[in-house]
């Protein structure tokens, strides 16, 4: 699997490069600002890209603005966002086009070797990662919403790790139960919240994420 | 004529002081005042910081309020005692006479209305109006300085003691536990002790990225003031519709004020108001940015009270910025956050 890197800090890019390559990566590049990186995405295109949220030039959030840029080229190149800290507003940008393909992770994420390479296997192939902070905060907001509020706390838990991408599989293994369970429980979610559903798998994430993105109706101003 | 109206008010105002125990009552009197004085005088008279000119203001109102009150029933009543004169020779000289001497009391009445006007002008420039000497001036700059500066060591010192007790201590610990893996004979101790390390790093990471956003949110590097609100804005647990137009960036040290100011508020809604929706809006004023937050909840902020509003104002004065708070019982409750020269 080819993948471009793109993160400033040479202590960071050489860990990604020894992790991902001794995970069956391919690196075929890795660069350190904002511009090289469209560089790079143009020319090797990449199974996936990894990137740092803030490059050079600017050192603000270069990394997102040409990861967005990217997709707008070419709809659904699969990137995956690595920050310090998580931000709705990012999580929001980078899941409005509704295409899949997209990793919005913590750093501090790659620590967990395992998952982590997991999650760019699944940003590779179209899926979504979520960082579980993102989806954390979305559910604390709208832990007063009637149709949230009367999951069970089983079904709570298995909208979490959906709304992170992970498949049932995953999700059964987690939870050591057979993805048939999971299977029950998804289907009790889509009944509860109102979702259509679905067979195919991403459509389901990103109906789930829109659902906890869209938070109630958006309000009247009153000025 | 503007100065002569001047006295009725003031005869109002002196016998309205029996009710400016009332802070509200205070408030009316002190401004209503100081809006008059300033169209007579043809100059704003600015408010000042409470002081025990504002009492001394009141007292002398309380003397002469009533004693204009009895001067224009005098007045009135002299005017009454001519017309109600019944000349023994009722000749056109006769009224030829009183009339002009109607005339010369009305003229004088007017004329020392229009002086004592002018005096009471002066007298509430002199006691309620702040801004206008350089001294009281530099008297304002000189506390809002050291209140900026008391902010700025204290934030340093939470810092300090957040570094210390997180971060600081969660690092020390992964190199406890690293220290005593690689000595280990045990392998599964080492694996164990490799595994409390772990937890610690990434203890030490959340405690950082929790201080960092309370030193400077990234977000606010990234995006400046409008996307950083609008993030802000998304954290809400309530609804809050944003309307937010700036064009280019403040100067950062500014930025961060409203920010923070607008967090400070949006929490304040969230947790005090029983709102189910809020607003935010920033605008560009004539000479600098005015920022508002309103909701529909219960109302009753005061800033006295609380030491979230508090902070706000000691925040926004650092800037020469001011905030206002209308907060009836009942609701709504509207912020309106002003810092000039942005």
């Amino acid at each position: 699997m080819r993948v471009v890197i793109a993160e400033d800090l040479a202590l960071l890019r050489d860990g990604l490069i020894r992790l991902l390559s001794a995970h069956g990566f391919e690196v075929v590049k890795a660069v350190d600002n904002g511009p090289m990186l469209l560089t790079a995405l143009v020319e090797q295109t990449p199974d996936v890209a990894v990137i740092d949220v803030r490059l050079p030039p600017t050192f603000t959030d270069e990394g997102l603005r040409t990861a967005l840029e990217a997709r707008r080229r070419w709809p659904g190149l699969p990137v995956l966002i690595l920050s310090q800290y998580v931000e709705q507003l990012y999580a929001r940008e980078l899941l409005s086009d509704r295409s899949g393909g997209i990793g919005y992770l913590l750093k501090d994420r790659i620590g967990d070797v395992a998952e982590f390479v997991d999650s760019v296997r699944r940003v590779a192939g179209g899926g979504t990662a979520m960082d579980a902070e993102v989806i954390s905060q979305l559910l604390t907001r709208r832990s007063r919403d009637e149709p949230l509020a009367e999951l069970t706390i089983r079904e709570r838990e298995v909208l979490a790790l959906m709304a992170e991408g992970l498949s049932n599989l995953a999700i059964a293994t987690r939870f050591g139960v057979t993805d048939k369970a999971i299977g029950k429980h998804t289907n009790n979610i889509f009944a509860k919240l109102g979702l259509p559903p679905s067979d195919d798998h991403n459509r389901r994430v990103m109906a789930v994420l829109a659902y906890l993105q869209a938070g109630p109706v958006s309000p009247d101003p009153s000025w | 004529m503007i100065a002569a109206a001047g006295v009725p008010l003031n005869a109002i105002t002196g016998v309205a002081v029996v009710l400016a125990w009332v802070p509200a009552v205070r408030a009316a009197l002190v401004s209503l005042q100081r809006a008059w004085a300033g169209a007579v005088l043809g100059r704003a008279v600015p408010a000042r910081a409470p002081g025990l000119r504002v009492p001394a203001w009141l007292a002398i109102n309380a003397v002469v309020g009533p004693a204009l009150l009895m001067a224009m029933a005098a007045v009135v009543n002299t005017v009454g005692v001519i017309f109600s004169l019944q000349p023994a020779v009722n000749s056109p000289s006769v009224t030829f006479a009183l009339s002009l001497a109607l005339l010369t009391l009305s003229a004088l009445a007017l004329a020392v209305a229009a002086l004592m006007g002018l005096a009471e002008a002066r007298l509430a420039e002199l006691l309620l109006g702040g801004g206008g000497s350089l001294a009281q001036r530099v008297r304002e700059l000189t506390a809002s300085r050291a209140a900026a500066v008391d902010a700025r060591a204290a934030e340093l010192r939470r810092i300090e003691r957040d570094l210390h007790d997180g971060a600081q201590a969660r690092l020390i610990a992964v190199r406890m536990n690293l220290g005593l893996a690689r000595s280990a004979g045990d392998p599964e101790q080492a694996r164990a002790l490799i595994e409390e390390a772990w937890e610690s790093a990434g203890q030490a990471l959340t405690d950082l990225r929790d201080l960092v956003r309370g030193i400077h949110p990234p977000v606010l590097a990234d995006r400046g003031l409008t996307g950083a609100i609008e993030a802000a804005a998304l954290l809400c647990p309530i609804p809050v519709a944003t309307d937010l137009v700036l064009t280019g960036r403040p100067e950062p040290p500014v930025e961060s004020a409203l920010y923070f100011a607008a967090v400070e508020a949006m929490s304040n809604v969230t947790k005090h108001s029983r709102a189910t929706r809020a607003w935010v809006r920033v605008r560009h004023t004539g000479d600098g940015l005015r920022l508002v937050v309103g909701d529909d909840g219960h109302g009753g902020a005061d800033p006295a009270a609380g030491s979230g509003l508090r902070g706000i104002a000691e925040r926004l004065s650092a800037f020469d910025g001011t905030l206002t708070v209308q907060s009836p019982p009942g609701g709504p409750t509207i912020l309106t956050m002003e810092l000039p020269c942005a």
